[in-house]
C-alpha cells in the first residue's frame, strides 16, 4: 500500500511537470492547428541549453530558466515565422512533416555538439529527500512541481486576464472571426509558439534534472505528450493539465504494482480505454468538418 | 494520351526488370532493393493517406509487425533460408491484415489530427510490446531470420525482385481502387465526410478496408525487408523515420496521385542513402536529410505530379488548345478550406 502511495505521490510531482510541457503543445495546436510533432525535441533542446549555462557558468539549474526561457521564445518565434507560416494548404498534414523535420535537424544538432552520451543536470537536491509518513520524496522532484505549477498559473493568467490572452483565445475559438475583429493571428501564432517554447524550455530543465538524457530521447517524450494532450482534448488547457495528472499517476502505479517495463504501455492501455468512450477525449469538442 | 502512358509505364516495368541485369554491382542493387521498397511503401501509405486524407505516422509499426511476423513464422515452422522463404509473406500480410483491422476499426473513430496521434501512439505500442514480449520476440536482443543460401554478388537480386513484385503489386492495387467507385467514395471522404455520408458513402467500411489495404502491403514490404537484412531489433524495425519517410516521398511526388509515390521515392530513398553514405558517421547526416525534408514542403508543398501537370493544363490553354485542359488521374482534387 505504501508502494502504491509513493507511486501515486511521485506522479502528481511529475504529472505537474509534464502538464506544463503539454500545455505548451495544446496551446500551439489550439491557435495555429498544427500538431508540433517537434516538441520533445524542443524540451530536450531546453535541457541541453541547461546544462551548457549550468556546465559553463556554474549556475544552478533552475536560474538557467532566466537565459534559457527568452532564448526559446525568440527562437520560437523565429521558427514560427520561418517554417509553419507559409503553410497556407493542407496544413495539418504538412506541418507534421515540417515539426518533424524540425525534431530530426535539432537531434542532428545536439548530436553534433554534445555528443550521444547521456547527461544528466546535477545539484545537491537531486538526490537529497526528506521524508513523508513512511517514504522519502526527493526534493528536486518538489521543486520541479512547484516550478511548473507557477509557470503553468502565470500561463492561465496571461489567457484569461490579460488583453493579449484574449486575442489567443479568440484566435483559438475562430481564426477567421479573429481576424475580422481586428486580432493580429500571425503574430499571435508566433508569440504562441514562441510561449510553447519557452515553456518546453522551463519542462526541459526539470526534465534533465529528474532523468539521464540524449540527443535521441525526444521520441519517448512526444509519444506521451501527444497521448496526453490527444486524452485531454485537443487545444484545450484544462484537460492537457488534467490528463498530465492521470496518465504519470497510472504510469507509475503501474510500475509499482507490475514492472517498470510495463509502466509506459499502461499510458498507451488509458489512451485506448478513453477514445473508446469518447474520441474527442476528455474537454474535446467533437470534430464536426475536417479541422 | 493513355497510349502514350501505357507506353511509358511498359517501357519503366522493363527497366525496373532488367535492372540487375543493366548494374549488376552488389552497392547499386543494394541501392535498387532500398528504393524498390519504397516505391511499394510509399504506394501502400498513398491508397490510405493520399485517398481519404487520413495521415498515419504509424505505418512503421506495421512494417515493423509484418517482420517480425514472417521472422517467427519462420522459426515456428523451421524453414531454412531459401526462396521458400517468400511463400510466407503472404501469411505475414494476412497476420498484418488481422491487426491492422483491428487497430482501423479503434484509431478509425478519430478524425484529422486526433487520428494522426493515435497512430504515432500505435507505433510506439508495437515498438514497447516488440521489447517487452522477451519470450515471444526475443526483446531487446534482437530476432535473426535463417541465413538463405545464396550470396556474394547476386545476394540483392531475389530480394530485389520481391520488392519489385510487391510495389508492382501495389501500384495495381491503388490503380484499380482509383478508377473504381471504392476509389471514388474514398476522394470523396477526403474532400468532406460528412457530405459523403450523407450521399451515401459506407464511410466507416471504406476507410478501414483503405486502411487494411495500405497496412498489409506495408507489412509484406516489412517482412521481406527483415529476411533482407537478416536481424531485426525493436528500435530498427519500428523506426518513426521509416514511418515518416514514406508520407514526405508522397508529399513530394503528389499526395492521391498514383505516379506520385514513385517519382517521391525514386528521388528521395536514393538522396537519403547517399546522404547517409557520406554523412552517416557524425550526425550531422540527420541536419542535412531534414533540411530537404523543409526544402521539399517549402517549396513544393503540394508535390511533383500536381504542380507539374498544372503548369502543362496551363501552358494549353494559353496555347489555345481548350479541349485537353480537364480530366487526368493526376489532377489533385479541390481540398477543403481550412477555418
Amino acid at each position: 500500500m505504501t508502494r502504491i502511495l509513493e507511486a501515486a505521490v511521485l506522479g502528481i510531482l511529475t504529472g505537474g511537470v509534464y502538464a506544463l510541457m503539454a500545455s505548451g503543445l495544446t496551446l500551439i495546436f489550439g491557435v495555429m492547428r498544427i500538431i508540433n510533432v517537434g516538441h520533445g525535441a524542443l524540451v530536450i533542446l531546453g535541457a541541453y541549453l541547461s546544462f551548457a549555462v549550468w556546465h559553463n557558468l556554474g549556475l544552478d539549474p533552475f536560474l538557467t530558466l532566466v537565459i534559457t526561457m527568452p532564448v526559446m521564445f525568440g527562437l520560437g518565434v523565429v521558427l514560427q515565422t520561418i517554417f509553419i507560416r507559409p503553410l497556407k494548404t493542407d496544413r495539418e498534414a504538412l506541418s507534421v512533416l515540417v515539426t518533424y523535420a524540425i525534431a530530426l535537424g535539432i537531434e542532428g544538432l545536439l548530436g553534433y555538439f554534445f555528443t550521444s552520451n547521456y547527461v544528466r543536470l546535477r545539484t545537491w537536491y537531486d538526490t537529497a529527500s526528506f521524508p513523508v509518513g513512511s517514504f522519502y520524496i526527493t526534493y528536486v522532484y518538489v521543486f520541479g512541481f512547484v516550478l511548473c505549477l507557477a509557470i503553468l498559473g502565470g500561463l492561465f493568467w496571461m489567457l484569461y486576464r490579460t488583453r493579449f490572452g484574449g486575442a489567443i483565445r479568440a484566435t483559438m475559438l475562430n481564426r477567421t472571426a479573429a481576424q475580422l475583429i481586428g486580432v493580429d493571428v500571425d503574430r499571435v501564432s508566433a508569440i504562441a509558439f514562441g510561449i510553447g517554447m519557452a515553456t518546453a524550455a522551463a519542462g526541459g530543465v526539470v526534465f534533465g534534472m529528474t532523468n539521464a538524457f540524449n540527443p535521441g530521447s525526444h521520441y519517448d517524450l512526444i509519444s506521451r505528450l501527444l497521448t496526453i494532450i490527444v486524452l485531454g482534448g485537443l487545444g484545450s488547457l484544462r484537460g492537457a493539465v488534467i490528463a498530465a495528472l492521470v496518465m504519470l499517476v497510472t504510469e507509475d502505479v503501474t510500475s509499482a504494482v507490475t514492472s517498470p517495463v510495463w509502466a509506459s504501455f499502461a499510458f498507451f492501455v488509458v489512451l485506448v480505454l478513453v477514445l473508446l468512450v469518447r474520441p474527442q477525449g476528455l474537454y474535446g469538442v467533437r470534430v464536426r468538418d475536417r479541422l | 494520351m493513355t497510349a502514350l502512358k501505357a507506353a511509358g509505364l511498359v517501357v519503366m516495368f522493363a527497366v525496373a526488370l532488367a535492372l540487375p541485369a543493366l548494374a549488376p554491382d552488389p552497392a547499386t542493387t543494394n541501392i535498387a532493393v532500398f528504393t524498390m521498397m519504397y516505391v511499394g511503401l510509399a504506394t501502400a501509405w498513398n491508397i490510405m493517406g493520399g485517398y481519404t486524407g487520413y495521415i498515419s505516422l504509424g505505418h512503421a509499426g506495421f512494417f515493423g509487425f509484418g517482420s517480425y511476423a514472417l521472422g517467427l513464422l519462420l522459426a515456428h515452422f523451421a524453414i531454412a533460408g531459401g526462396y521458400s522463404a517468400f511463400l510466407f509473406v503472404p501469411l505475414a500480410g494476412l497476420l498484418t491484415a488481422v491487426l491492422a483491422a483491428g487497430i482501423g476499426w479503434f484509431a478509425l473513430r478519430t478524425r484529422a489530427a486526433t487520428f494522426v496521434i493515435v497512430t504515432i501512439a500505435f507505433m510506439f505500442m508495437v515498438q514497447l510490446l516488440a521489447e517487452n514480449l522477451v519470450g515471444i520476440t526475443g526483446g531487446g536482443r534482437g530476432l535473426s531470420f535463417p541465413v538463405p543460401p545464396w550470396s556474394g554478388g547476386d545476394f540483392n537480386i531475389p530480394y530485389y525482385y520481391a520488392m519489385l513484385a510487391l510495389a508492382t503489386l501495389g501500384l495495381a492495387i491503388s490503380w484499380r481502387i482509383r478508377f473504381s467507385k471504392f476509389g471514388l467514395g474514398l476522394l470523396a471522404i477526403r474532400d468532406d465526410e460528412d457530405k459523403a455520408l450523407a450521399v451515401g458513402v459506407p464511410t466507416r467500411a471504406f476507410k478501414l478496408t483503405a486502411f487494411i489495404v495500405s497496412a498489409t502491403l506495408v507489412g509484406m514490404i516489412g517482412a521481406v525487408y527483415g529476411y533482407y537484412v537478416t536481424y531485426i531489433y525493436p528500435q530498427f524495425v519500428v523506426d518513426p523515420l521509416i514511418g515518416i519517410s514514406m508520407v514526405l516521398m508522397v508529399f513530394l511526388g503528389g499526395l492521391g496521385t498514383l505516379s506520385g509515390p514513385i517519382l517521391g521515392a525514386v528521388i528521395l530513398e536514393p538522396a537519403q542513402l547517399w546522404l547517409a553514405y557520406h554523412f552517416g558517421a557524425s550526425r550531422l547526416y540527420l541536419v542535412l536529410y531534414a533540411s530537404v525534408f523543409l526544402l521539399v514542403i517549402l517549396l513544393l508543398p503540394r508535390g511533383i505530379i500536381p504542380s507539374v501537370s498544372e503548369l502543362i493544363t496551363r501552358w494549353r490553354a494559353g496555347a489555345g488548345d481548350s479541349k485537353g485542359a480537364a480530366g487526368g488521374a493526376a489532377d489533385p482534387l479541390p481540398k477543403a478550406i481550412s477555418p
